[in-house]
């Protein structure tokens, strides 16, 4: 009977072990398909570009590393401009967005008006439309108003998420009514009580939608492309694809890569600092496309 | 209470004006470009009001393209993508040892420039006289014929951008399916244990039905987001997607409004409202299936 029950524990014991093996197999593979296309792209970007045109077949490492195409994106390419470029765009639009988003979300929570809950209804309706809509005419409102290749015209019609005056009323609205009444008993101002009380305590949501559209201004392309053509206004998006199409000579990839890994640095350190607060918020309420 | 209901639209006001310039009365100036015909965006003017817009666009061979191509990528994407990462999360979450490090590892994509690293791809699956290319060099490794992804024949193409697409949504899936497994209650679990139930009876009969909805989720934003594909053909395909013969029914719509073949907000409009009839939809239809089969 021992004996049974000694084999029993085994062969449990085995069955789990190579459950493991296939489990961490399967993840690793697919780890290792996420992580390839990194690791192709600094690979290339640092061959230099006779090296690399010389590998009809090519190779997974480089014995003679260099960092010239990195001199190249940014002497021959103006890389840096548009990474200026795309830095003031997304610091403006992201505060424009927060200050609105926070004005709105607290008026909604905490201040009773007539037609509140209506125009609330509304609000919620209009999450439903797709941007694809509203640009066109939104193209030619930008044109006409003359702001083709400003920042104005690049910003203003990025500032305004629904979804986000959404996410942060629900939080504000879990903040207990008796800390506003005692505020008011003091006479704290309304102005006052956001700034000092709201805004402190629902701190993580405001950083989760902070860095939500960091990330989605950073990778913006449909509005800059439409709305600029002159390249001193491109964003890190557009200038990625003048670069392909245009700037560097088509063949010289390696050049490419390396302004794809300038480009993709700044998001990427940002993810490794946040990483739990960025999964968090996009489980929360992000989606891609 | 008059004063403060001017404070509330005091402190909405910037909302909206924002909302009302650029989303609500686009929204109504949608509908009116698509009905007007012979729109000149240069003079301004247009001959008459009609149907025209629409049945110019449904003739248009680039359209059907558009149409037949992200029906396709929809078609072929949002299975497999939701597939695999419902097995990877199965996985995440059956082990304990270096969950965290696979979890970050797997949200890397998200973060990423899609036009940056559809590059990357594009040069992975390229074939030039140079080069055969990485992908290439492995299809010759295990004895097939390379082909060129990027400029080659529409199926190798069409590939391709499935194979973007899914590299590019997972994440999200992902993270989102790992989240509900984990949430589901373990007693169930516990109880079937006790009961002595098999593990693939545990699967089809706990664990699925208690992350339907996430999954039902996941089949709506997924069938959404690839009827809006763009930027990600753009990435791998260039700019000009009607010569690539891969262009979107997004694609369609910007290439109409702007670029070699643009000026026409008429005919970029009634595309548009298309592509809204056809998602929402769809979107119906999903939510009605979804009645029938989700159990919370």
């Amino acid at each position: 009977m021992e004996m049974d029950l000694n084999q029993i524990e085994k062969a449990a014991l085995r069955k789990k072990r190579t459950q493991n093996i296939v489990v961490y197999t399967l993840l690793t593979i697919w780890g290792l398909m996420v992580l390839f296309p990194f690791y192709w792209m600094v690979l290339s970007s640092i061959k230099s570009y006779s090296a690399y045109n010389s590998e009809y077949v090519p190779r997974f490492f480089t014995t003679a590393p260099t960092l010239q195409n990195y001199k190249d994106v940014f002497t021959t390419v103006p890389l840096g401009g548009y990474l200026l470029n795309t830095v003031i765009f997304t610091l403006v639009t992201t505060t424009v967005m927060l200050l609105v988003t926070v004005l709105a979300a607290y008026a909604f929570a905490r201040i009773d008006f007539a037609g509140r809950d209506t125009l609330f209804m509304i609000f919620l309706a209009l999450m439903m439309i797709p941007n694809e809509l509203v640009i066109i005419t939104n193209f030619v409102t930008i044109t006409n108003a003359g702001l083709r290749n400003t920042f104005t015209g690049l910003i203003l019609p990025s500032v305004t998420s629904v979804f986000y005056i959404y996410l942060l009323r629900e939080n504000f609205a879990q903040v207990p009514d008796e800390l506003y009444y005692a505020a008011k008993v003091d006479g704290t101002s309304d102005f006052k009580y956001l700034w000092k009380v709201m805004i402190p305590i629902c701190r993580p949501t405001i950083i989760t939608i902070t860095i939500l559209k960091v990330i989605e201004c950073w990778n913006s392309y449909v509005w800059p492309r439409l709305i600029t053509d002159d390249q001193a206004y491109f964003l890190v998006s557009n200038g990625i694809q003048e670069i392909r199409e245009n700037g560097l000579g088509r063949e010289n990839i390696p050049a490419m890569m390396a302004a794809v890994v300038v480009i993709s640095i700044p998001l990427i350190v940002l993810f490794l600092i946040f990483h739990k607060k960025i999964m968090e918020g996009v489980s929360r309420g992000g989606t891609k496309g | 209470m008059e004063q403060k209901s001017m404070k509330g639209w005091l402190y909405l006001l910037p909302a909206l004006i924002f909302l009302g310039v650029f989303m609500v009365y686009p929204l109504a100036d949608v509908f009116v470009y698509s009905i007007e015909e012979g729109y000149n965006s240069a003079s301004q003017t247009y001959y008459g009001v009609g149907g025209y817009n629409f049945s110019y666009v449904l003739h248009d061979p680039y359209f059907l393209q558009a149409i037949k191509n992200t029906f396709l990528l929809v078609v072929i994407t949002v299975p497999i993508s939701t597939g695999i990462a419902l097995l990877i999360s199965l996985g995440l979450t059956s082990i304990t040892k270096f969950r965290d490090f696979f979890q970050t590892v797997f949200f890397l994509p998200y973060v990423t420039n899609t036009l940056a690293i559809g590059l990357v791809f594009m040069i992975l699956f390229k074939k030039t006289p140079y080069s055969d290319g990485m992908v290439n060099m492995l299809i010759s490794a295990v004895g097939g014929s390379t082909i060129d992804f990027i400029d080659g024949p529409y199926w190798a193409k069409m590939f391709v951008l499935c194979f973007y697409t899914i590299w590019i949504v997972m994440p999200f899936k992902i993270l989102i399916l790992t989240s509900a497994l984990v949430s589901v209650n373990q007693d169930y679990y516990n109880a079937a244990r006790v009961d002595g139930t098999s593990k693939s009876r545990i699967f089809w009969k706990i664990t699925l039905p208690m992350i339907s909805p996430s999954i039902f989720y996941l089949i709506i934003t997924g069938f959404i987001g690839a009827f809006k594909a763009y930027s990600d053909v753009v990435a791998l395909f260039s700019t000009d997607l009607n010569a690539a013969g891969m262009n979107t029914i997004v694609g369609y719509v910007y290439d109409m409004l702007y670029g070699n073949s643009g000026g026409y907000p008429s005919y970029a409009s009634a595309a548009a409202l298309i592509l809204f009839v056809i998602v929402l939809t769809i979107t119906c239809i999903n939510m009605l299936v979804r009645r029938k089969h989700v159990y919370i």
